[in-house]
């Protein structure tokens, strides 16, 4: 035993050495506020615009289109607010879809209190939307399309381009949470034509509670957070700077070796995939078979529930997630998988198994061998697996 | 989250399986709110001398109901009608405040197995 494989990738990941050791001296020696007019100030005020620029760098964007937050969920609330008060006089509709983070659904569900009407899109069984669907939902009050780059859950990858073109053809606003697909999908927000982008540090081997929100020029947005004239006066708060440099930091060298990671972690994805397919019956692989987070896997594992495939999984050192509802706190299954058709009997027996930088074929290995006992002896245990028995 | 004693009964589940011929047999929950309990007793005298489960559920609901079938197991039908939730979680040191929905279930599955025992029986 003793062996422990980290496969929750996509919860957060660890802090990369280089990026800790970018971070480090921002709270010691260069501890300054960057607001501040002297020397200690000034010194870290460079920094952080270096920051701004890896940031732009690494998304296609100019430095000055990118504002830091708090992390992910700001960046969501921020967009999709930030967009419906500035528009106000233009139209109260927005257009998103099911399957989004809750940072997202949760602030247009304020919207709605506040008098916004927003589509909610159907994806279809691999957790894809149709363009044609956006089209469809267009009316003349439609201010924002908000549509996530690649799902959290299931890793499905949707068309941002085709979506932000049709947007730009009807100009409307385009906003997309690519928290995921930033560090493992190459993005370009001009060639693909976003106008607002949210990502978060802590996805791409940087730290916890700092991301992004690139702000295409000329896009009018309200401001969330009132108060100094930090971030150009558009988001107060005196930077988190060892933050700041940190996601700077990890974004340039998940660019710079994006490629390369992303072939290597689709291989063990690819592998892991197959395995689990093969050696586990009655499973069903969620998502979409090919346009998917390099990463992510997600199972359905039928007659049995996934809190208690993790905690076993657990016990064997293995760390994953689901979306069953007692694992999520709730009474119902993610809101994902019910999306993607799932019945609540199979949601509720869902894993995913999020890979990263240091996953090896020996984890996968390792997965592949634990991972079938259990679910075949959870299955024996279920009054469910009964009915079916002998059927293989 | 789960109390050692909780995560003993999750890791190795006591009296797992079904029972032929059983003289009771209950099962509630559904797999909508992802929890189902299934409860068989074996009864003489009216003593319960045998009682097997099987769960479909969370650690939580599988570390109930193998605590339930051992609180009951060499009680009388009687003895047995008195389990009761909250005992049935103080056995097991506790459970977390969202997982309390999960254990009334075990209560729920031996009284429903009581019942159909006194219903094949007449009592
Ligand atoms: C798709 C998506 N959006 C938003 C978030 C929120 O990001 P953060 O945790 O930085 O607030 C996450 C992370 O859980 C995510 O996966
Ligand atoms: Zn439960």
């Amino acid at each position: 035993m003793s062996r422990r494989v980290y496969m929750d990738h996509a919860a957060t990941t660890y802090v990369n050495k280089d990026v800790l050791e970018a971070m480090l001296p921002f709270y010691t020696e260069l501890f300054g506020n960057p607001s501040s007019v002297h020397q200690f100030g000034r010194e870290v005020k460079k920094h952080i615009d270096k920051a701004r620029e890896q940031v732009a760098k690494a998304i296609g964007a100019l430095p000055e289109e990118i504002y830091f937050t708090a992390g992910g969920s700001e960046a969501d609330n921020w967009a999709i607010k930030g967009i419906a008060y500035a528009n106000r006089n233009k139209g109260n509709h927005i257009i998103t879809t099911q399957i989004e983070h809750p940072g997202l659904l949760e602030s247009c569900r304020f919207l709605e209190k506040e008098g916004f009407e927003i589509t909610y899109l159907p994806v279809d069984q691999f957790g894809m939307i149709s363009v044609g669907d956006v089209e469809n939902a267009i009316t003349e009050k439609t201010v924002l399309i908000s549509v996530m780059y690649a799902n959290n859950e299931i890793g499905t990858v949707q068309p941002i381009q085709e979506v932000a073109k049709l947007a730009k053809d009807k100009k409307i606003v385009f906003h997309t949470d690519a928290v995921q697909a930033v560090g493992s999908i190459d993005i370009n927000v001009k060639e693909q034509g976003i106008d607002l982008l949210s990502l978060s540090a802590h996805k791409f081997y940087g730290p916890k509670g700092v991301g992004a929100l690139y702000v295409r020029k000329g896009v009018k947005l309200t401001n969330l957070i009132h108060g100094g004239h930090q971030e150009r006066s558009r988001r107060a708060g005196t930077e988190n700077v060892a933050g700041i440099i940190g996601l700077g930091k990890a974004i340039e060298l998940a660019a710079s070796r994006l490629e390369e990671n992303s072939k290597r972690i689709k291989g063990l994805s690819d592998k892991l995939i197959t395995g689990v397919m093969e050696k586990v019956p009655y499973t069903r692989l969620n998502g979409h078979p090919d346009n998917r987070l390099p990463g992510n896997t997600s199972f359905c594992f039928e007659f049995i529930e996934g809190e208690s495939l993790l905690l076993n999984l657990d016990i064997k050192g293995i760390a994953g997630s689901s979306g069953s509802a007692c694992s999520s706190g709730s009474l119902d299954p993610s809101h994902v998988l019910l999306a993607i058709g799932l019945p609540h009997e199979i949601a509720h027996g869902s894993l995913r198994l999020s890979l990263g930088d240091i996953n090896t074929e020996e984890d996968v290995d390792y997965v592949l061998e634990v991972l079938p006992p259990i679910v075949d002896r959870l299955r024996q245990m279920s009054p469910l697996f009964e009915k079916v028995k002998g059927g293989k | 989250m789960y109390s050692e004693k909780v995560m003993d009964h999750f890791s190795n589940p006591r009296n797992v399986g079904e029972i032929e011929n059983a003289d009771g047999v209950g099962e509630v929950g559904n797999a909508h709110c992802g929890d189902i309990m299934k409860i068989y007793l074996k009864v003489e005298d009216d003593k319960i001398v045998d009682v097997k489960f099987k769960t479909f559920g969370c650690g939580a609901a599988i570390a109930t109901s193998s605590i339930a079938t051992e609180m009951i197991k060499g009680k009388t039908i009687e003895e047995a009608e008195k389990l009761t939730n909250k005992a049935v979680v103080e056995s097991l040191d506790g459970l977390p405040a969202a997982k309390m929905h999960c254990s009334v279930l075990a209560e729920e599955a031996v009284k429903a197995a009581i019942e159909d025992y006194r219903n094949k029986n007449n009592k």
